[in-house]
């Protein structure tokens, strides 16, 4: 009996002792795990501590600058602002695209976002972006020196840092090996020259990615060559393709080039990465691309010589040339809860001195009208843009449309139904205008 | 003193043990009091029982959070998004029933995609069961030296080691206008110019089926070749001995002993290909002319270029449901194998 006293006491002692330990256990593990899940959830994309903020900045810029450019930009601003720390979030520019689309129907944007023309309307309707009108009131900044904003019903909603046009690429040895003078600056030239370029072995005159996965070919290598000529796609803000001629003469002449075997094959599913591997390999002999991805080229090709042109425009246009251009543009999430301080590293990149540095790094051309490229040690590919840069207007007018990139969709599933012999080109133009006036009701 | 230094852990750790079997004696036995005098202690016995009633749904507790918090809840949130309009878009949305089911059927595009989605599943299921099988008798086989079984067996496994990006990305290389498979077929004379397998009309399906084969058949080697290997060699010698030719025990004993493993793949499968997205939205992105466009595709393009999330969210139920149908077959086939 004496033995057994210990446990019976411990017993009576500690009644749950037996079934409790268990549980306890087992509701402190859930206690945590729900502790850990909640947190999570509450946190946000920023954070502060010690009086330090911390912003996200989620962009595609890093990876198409040279290697470390955007960090040493990020630091000479974390130098000067102490308290602010912007922590780069660098995507692909497909990835990044359809992250912020989740992010923002889910409100988790990061605090800093790059932002391309094109996402603009759908993210203001889902509310994800703050208004920098506001914010730059806030900051007392009068905005005077900014070349562009992109506003949606009067609300600025993105700032353009670096402005990229989409000239001819053309690729020196294959021309010439073509018997191709130079590049060429009127269609029929092009057309010409692509019907010279595809008689080599293994090598096509154009290339044209209609792929559906992201749908920019049909504003980038289809309607560039309308704003060239001096064409628009919109009447009043509303699509206008049907009875349009310049919008007809474009997909025809489109059209004429890929019917002409000129184009290398498998369009219907190439990408824009696709385009460029093409011309870096010397599959094809000519593209319209982004400045952006000069630097891409020629890493991945030291050894390809290969020149920029403006966009051949219709045989006797005189006028001024409308460019094909692109963003790298910049907002703040509506759920960032430190707004102020984003606008504020916002201010630091659109100031004349970074801006410059970052559209020289960028191989574009800067968002503040004031600043100026730095031309001095710039390549000559580099030089011959801005040059067609400052003889033409930056032009593109899926900037700011709604479900902007459905509407390229749109056009690329029609054209090709077009280009597969489906259907006329009047017919595509219709379907196109009727599938594309759902989004502006 | 001394004495009872050294005799004081005898006791302490005897009533350890007798504590310790107090508590498997009164788990097993449901037993509240070890103690027979306390055992009629209301307050002790009453929380004892509760605790010990807790313990299971304790446990059970951190999953059943996370699979409701990561699985139901979202569910739930999509099937509610399907009856409204102008979801995530739209502060309020408003309750539309059916109508955006009603709208998914009569567009067109949606029953386009099911059907595409039912060509990819049966073919690719079908291939991988054929394939499978196939491969994993091969591995079987004694007819081939040890060695040699196990550098094929590397070899057959390693598409099941590629992420889809990379099977993607080697696809697209191989199935190019310039790539490996059309010199091979050219130097063949099988074709007379590069084909652009992905996006000519008559071989995009074709060509995302061919892809997604390849990506999948490992798994139903392996797990057949396991179930194989579970087969008494003793079966195959009496039906040999009994006359039956090979394709005779083939069908009457060997696949009656992978049937369970066969049914439990088969809808496994099913479930895995009808979702496929990643494969087919980086060849061909359902594309050219909508020819390869299935529902996983056909729901991304409502949800992220359209920014019709009620659309999508539609979409996704009618998957959902498909998938729910496929799993309840797939767990009475399981229950009955288990029987």
């Amino acid at each position: 009996m004496s033995s057994d006293a210990p446990f019976t006491d411990t017993a009576m002692r500690h009644p749950g002792s037996v079934g409790w330990r268990p549980l306890r256990k087992a509701l402190a593990t859930v206690a945590w795990l729900l502790a850990v899940v909640l947190v999570a959830a509450c946190s946000g994309t920023s954070g502060s501590a010690g009086g330090k903020v911390t912003l996200e900045f989620a962009q595609w810029w890093a990876p198409e600058m040279p290697k470390g450019s955007l960090q040493k930009i990020v630091d000479s601003f974390e130098k000067q602002n102490p308290n602010i720390r912007i922590k780069l979030i660098s995507q692909p520019f497909s990835t990044l695209q359809q992250q912020t689309t989740s992010n923002a129907a889910t409100g988790t944007l990061s605090d800093i976002v790059g932002l391309d023309g094109a996402w603009v309307n759908d993210l203001h309707k889902l509310n994800a972006l703050a208004s920098l009108t506001d914010l730059m009131k806030d900051a007392g900044y009068s905005g005077d020196d900014l070349a562009s904003q992109v506003k949606v019903d009067g609300v600025t909603s993105m700032i353009p840092v670096v402005n990229f046009t989409y000239p001819l690429f053309t690729n020196d040895a294959i021309l010439k090996k073509a018997g191709v003078a130079h590049p060429p600056k009127t269609r029929t030239e092009f057309v010409a020259a692509a019907k010279k370029i595809s008689k080599l072995n293994g090598v096509k005159g154009w290339v044209l990615p209609l792929g559906t996965t992201n749908p920019n070919g049909a504003q980038n290598d289809v309607m560039s060559w309308l704003w060239a000529s001096g064409g628009q796609m919109l009447k009043d803000g509303k699509p206008n393709l049907v009875n349009n001629p310049g919008v007809t003469d474009t997909v025809d002449f489109v059209k004429s080039v890929y019917d002409a075997d000129a184009v290398s094959k498998g369009a219907f599913t190439l990408q824009e990465t696709d385009k460029m591997n093409q011309f870096t390999n010397g599959q094809v002999g000519m593209m319209i691309d982004s400045l952006a991805h000069i630097t891409t080229i020629e890493q991945s090709n030291p050894k390809l010589k290969f020149h920029v042109s403006a966009l051949p425009t219709t045989d006797g246009f005189t006028q001024k040339s409308g460019l094909d251009y692109a963003s790298w543009g910049i907002g703040v999430s509506e759920k960032s809860k430190h707004k102020a301080e984003a606008w504020k590293f916002i201010q630091y990149l659109m100031n004349t001195k970074i801006n410059s540095r970052l559209a020289t790094l960028a191989n574009g051309f800067p968002g503040n009208s004031a600043a100026a490229p730095d031309l001095s040690k710039a390549s000559a590919e580099y030089k011959q843009a801005f040059a067609i840069y400052r003889a033409g207007r930056p032009e593109n007018e899926f900037v700011g449309l709604p479900k902007s990139n459905q509407l390229m969709r749109d056009f690329d599933e029609e054209f090709q139904k077009t280009l597969s012999g489906k259907q006329t080109v009047q017919a595509m133009l219709q379907n196109t205008q009727n599938s594309w006036g759902t989004a502006f009701k | 003193m001394m004495h009872r230094v050294e005799a004081a852990p005898t006791p302490r750790v005897d009533g350890e043990r007798r504590r310790s079997e107090g508590r498997m004696r009164s788990a097993d036995q449901g037993d509240p009091a070890p103690d027979g005098g306390h055992r009629g202690a209301p307050g002790r016995s009453g929380s004892g029982r509760l605790g010990r009633a807790a313990v299971p749904y304790a446990f059970a507790a951190p999953g059943t959070i996370v699979i409701t918090g990561l699985m139901v809840v979202p569910v739930l949130i999509v099937i509610g998004y399907s009856l409204f309009d102008n979801v995530i878009t739209e502060p309020s949305p408003t309750f539309t029933g059916l109508a955006n089911f009603a709208h998914l059927f009569s567009s067109g595009d949606f029953p386009r995609a099911l059907a595409n989605t039912a060509i990819f599943t049966v073919a690719s299921v079908l291939s991988h069961l054929v394939i499978g099988v196939g491969f994993a008798m091969m591995l079987n086989s004694k007819l081939l030296p040890s060695w040699l079984t196990a550098v094929f067996r590397v070899l057959f496994i390693l598409p099941w080691l590629f992420t889809a990006a990379v099977v993607a990305v080697v696809w697209r290389l191989m199935l190019d206008p310039h790539g490996v498979i059309n010199f091979v077929l050219q130097q063949l004379h099988l074709i007379s110019s590069e084909v652009p397998w992905f996006s000519t009309p008559t071989t995009a399906m074709a060509s995302i089926v061919v892809m997604n084969i390849w990506a999948g058949y490992p798994f139903f080697m392996i797990s057949l070749l396991a179930g194989l290997q579970g087969i008494p060699d003793s079966l195959v010698e009496a039906a040999r001995m009994d006359g039956a030719t090979g394709v005779r025990t083939f069908f009457n004993v060997v696949v009656p002993q992978l049937r369970p493993i066969l049914i439990s793949m088969s809808m496994l499968d099913i479930l895995w290909t009808s979702q496929q997205f990643a494969l087919i939205w980086l060849t061909t992105g359902g594309g050219p002319l909508n020819l390869t466009e299935v529902v996983s595709t056909f729901t991304y393009k409502a949800a992220f270029s359209d920014y019709e999330f009620s659309q999508a969210s539609a979409a996704a139920v009618v998957l959902i449901a498909f998938s729910l149908i496929i799993a309840v077959v797939y767990l009475r086939a399981q229950r009955r194998a288990d029987a």
